[in-house]
């Protein structure tokens, strides 16, 4: 039920910088989803946030206060871990109410306090239970549990959903979106590297890389308008095509000549300065079409052809690509068509796409919306 | 004989041993008493072949030393087995395994449907086989002690003596006896209390510490000393001089002049004499406590700082029950220990001022009159008993 507010917040371990330069406006009732790479440092920014990673540059405000050297405690925060992190030794009931004990709440306050968690996520018939005679989701439930009945400012999420198994995520992460909606003025803070928990339950997504944010915006600024190579591969599934070509024509419409022989037209205004730019083409797969005509963007021998029923998946032969790469999901070129095409494997396609689902990166960063 | 022969022999007559019983017994289980299939022969190879070992081996242990005997070296001790003797053995062995076979035959028969249930008679005996020479080993050299030492603790200075509880009922009477006892349940609840108490403490505050470990080894340095040593050096600690004794060299910084000799202080030179032993338990104590700390998962301990818990509780209320079993293993060991301990006290007093304790109380009287000595030593065992039981479901708690 606050803001939160990161200012050139930076980590260093030593002489060894993991974060730099975070800044980052969150405000109350926003659930926030930091998403990257292993090792981009999303799980040491929240622990930071938490307070038990030490900040080493900038300043973290909580409801307008700082808060960089005020304890974890104090900070009106409640932290949900990956690993549930509840005392093996204790019942549920007291898993939850440990918090309260510690700060000497009276045993009526306490008890409500508990018995209301439990009836929200439906743990009335477990509590007095030990945590190793529950279940993996009902154990994450109760983990939930205890950050709700602190009632923080802002709950935090450290990959909530990694130890279940896939069918209990996709449940107890209908779970987590439910609670949010009960809880509409709480702030959320949730790390993930899986993109459907980030695009499904995010407000704003951050996505961190190389130490830094590379965008921040919702599941579907992120998808539509990338402003960098990175963020335009890391989300959607399959990722982007990048192809590589030369801008011939700027102004209110960008041509590109590409390197594969075909032309690439995007909608968006360019200024003349970037004519000649070498430049790389975007294209999702799913926005690839068979192109009929002679406009096509890439053409190229469907290698591998995977039917999905709705969808197929062609995966086209480039030249030095190797195995490797294919499985990698680099550097082939994936289309997705809607319907079943089985009957393009091994023959030469051609395909186009709508001007306005073509991106434009130079040197990394998007020329379109810059 | 030279004596690596010797020691080859014996890890031969060892190893071969033990081979041989297991695929010995197996086949006796699995092809003669309760085979799975239909082949009489095979039943018969089979029993031929358990019986060739045996009776080999009986031919060796006859003929050996008379071969040995005759090259002037010496073998066994059962030379002197009659031929006859050992012929009549082989004939009654004969006999008794073909009786043996015939009855296999006709009560498990390896036909039809009485197959599958041989198999599953065999699995149900196959445990045993493999539990019995364990069973058998520590029956003899435990269990027979056990049994053997109450039964002479019913006989007095005399073997041939009986004199029922007369031996337990005189040690009830005893002051001596009481006063040992008393020292021991001090030693039994004082040792194990600070030596695990003390351990936890070092345990936990060299965790995060730099130079942690090199405190720990010397903490842990102790639990190579022998108790003797141990008790020598203590017995300079508490020299009764100012020059040499520890404590005194103290009190004479202080201004006292006459040194004490602290062993002579009633009742407080019990615990003089515990401190050696907590002196060289705690390590043990803080060895696994610390091993087990660090097992606990660390998010718990996060968890715990975020719910605002402060370092004593995050100890007392999140730590200390994460190890409680530990805990419990550590105390119980420690007092098994204590329990048999008899070195400090015989060394340092001898048992003397009031500081005899159960263990040194028994030496007081072994070979000069056993049926009691014996009689103290099952009074300890018996203490011991009830602290065995508890441990050992402790600790199968822990592995579970």
């Amino acid at each position: 039920m606050a803001d939160l507010k990161l200012t050139d917040v930076a980590k260093a371990y030593g002489s060894v910088k993991v974060l730099e330069n975070i800044n980052l406006d969150i405000k109350q009732g926003e659930l926030i989803v930091f998403v990257g790479p292993s090792g981009c440092g999303k799980s040491t920014l929240l622990r930071m946030i938490a307070g038990l990673e030490k900040i080493t540059g900038g300043t973290l405000e909580i409801d307008g206060r700082v808060v960089n050297n005020v304890p974890p405690s104090q900070r009106g925060i409640a932290m949900v871990f990956q690993s549930y992190a509840l005392y093996p030794h204790m019942t549920v009931r007291d898993n939850m109410a440990f918090a309260l004990k510690i700060a000497k709440k009276s045993k009526e306050e306490i008890d409500a306090a508990v018995t209301k968690a439990a009836k929200i996520l439906q743990l009335d018939p477990y509590l007095d239970r030990l945590p190793k005679a529950l279940s993996g989701g009902q154990r994450q439930r109760v983990a939930i549990g205890r950050a709700i009945v602190r009632d923080p400012k802002v709950y935090l999420f450290d990959e909530p959903l990694s130890n279940l198994d896939a069918a209990l995520r996709v449940a107890t992460r209908i779970e987590i979106a439910q609670l949010k909606e009960n809880m509409p003025e709480s702030t959320m803070v949730y790390v993930t590297h899986d993109q459907v928990e980030a695009m499904t339950l995010a407000s704003r997504i951050v996505v961190l890389a190389g130490g830094g944010i590379s965008q921040v915006g919702t599941p579907l600024q992120l998808y539509e308008k990338p402003e960098n190579e990175f963020v335009a591969q890391f989300i959607g599934s399959p990722a982007m095509n990048l192809l590589p070509g030369e801008v011939v024509e700027t102004g209110e419409r960008t041509v590109v000549r590409m390197e594969g022989g075909g032309t690439a037209v995007s909608h968006y205004a360019t200024t003349d300065a970037d004519k000649g730019a070498k430049v790389k083409i975007g294209v999702r797969p799913e926005d690839f079409r068979e192109a009929d005509g002679g406009d096509y963007i890439f053409e190229g021998k469907v290698d591998i052809t995977e039917a999905l029923g709705e969808v197929t998946l062609l995966y086209f032969e480039t030249g030095d690509a190797s195995m490797e790469d294919l499985e990698k999901g680099d550097a082939a070129v994936i289309a997705k068509l809607q319907g079943v095409h089985q009957d393009l494997r091994g023959r030469e396609v051609k395909l186009g796409a709508d001007p306005d689902k073509v991106h434009v990166f130079h040197e990394g960063r998007s020329l379109l919306y810059r | 004989m030279p004596i690596i022969v010797q020691g080859l022999i014996t890890i031969l007559i060892g190893v071969g041993g033990c081979v041989g019983y297991f695929y010995l017994s197996n086949l006796a289980l699995d092809k003669v008493i309760f085979p799975a299939k239909e082949t009489p022969s095979r039943r018969l190879v089979g029993a031929i072949i358990c019986l060739i070992i045996p009776l080999g081996l009986l031919f060796f242990l006859y003929v050996g030393p008379t071969v040995f005997g005759a090259l002037g070296i010496g073998f066994l001790a059962l030379s002197d087995v009659s031929t006859i003797s050992a012929l009549l053995a082989v004939a009654v062995f004969l006999v008794a395994t073909f009786l043996l076979f015939k009855a296999f035959n006709t009560l498990f028969p390896a036909k039809g449907s009485s197959v599958g249930d041989n198999i599953n008679r065999a699995n149900a005996v196959r445990p045993w086989l493999f539990l019995f020479p364990a069973i058998f080993v520590l029956g003899l050299y435990l269990v027979y002690p056990v049994v053997g030492s109450f039964w002479r603790s019913l006989f007095g200075r005399n073997p041939n003596d009986f004199v029922g509880f007369g031996n337990y009922v005189s040690l009830a009477q005893s002051p001596d006896f009481r006063i040992s006892f008393f020292n021991n349940f001090l030693w039994a609840i004082v040792v194990p209390a600070a030596s695990t108490f003390l351990g936890l403490l070092v345990a936990q505050l060299t965790d995060k510490l730099s130079w942690g470990n090199i405190a720990k080894s010397l903490i842990f340095m102790p639990m190579a000393i022998s108790f003797v040593g141990a008790s020598l050096i203590w017995k300079f600690v508490y020299a009764n001089d100012a020059d040499i004794g520890l404590i005194n060299a103290v009190r004479a910084m202080f201004g006292f002049d006459n040194p004490i000799d602290v062993l002579q202080i009633p009742f407080w030179n019990n615990f003089f004499l515990m401190v050696i032993l907590i002196w060289i338990q705690t390590g043990f104590a803080m060895v696994i406590l610390s091993a087990a700390l660090r097992g606990i998962p660390e998010e718990t301990i996060e968890a715990a700082i975020l719910d605002g818990a402060n370092p004593w509780q995050l100890f007392f209320k999140i730590k200390v029950p994460q190890i409680m079993a530990t805990i419990v293993v550590v105390w119980t060991t420690i007092t098994i220990l204590v329990l048999k301990v008899f070195d400090i006290v015989y060394t340092m007093t001898g048992g003397n001022f009031g500081t005899e304790i159960l263990p040194s109380y028994m030496m007081d009287f072994m070979f000069r009159d056993d049926g009691r000595a014996t009689a103290i030593a099952f009074v300890i065992m018996l203490v011991v008993l009830p602290v065995m039981v508890w441990n050992i479901i402790e600790a199968r708690k822990e592995t579970r």
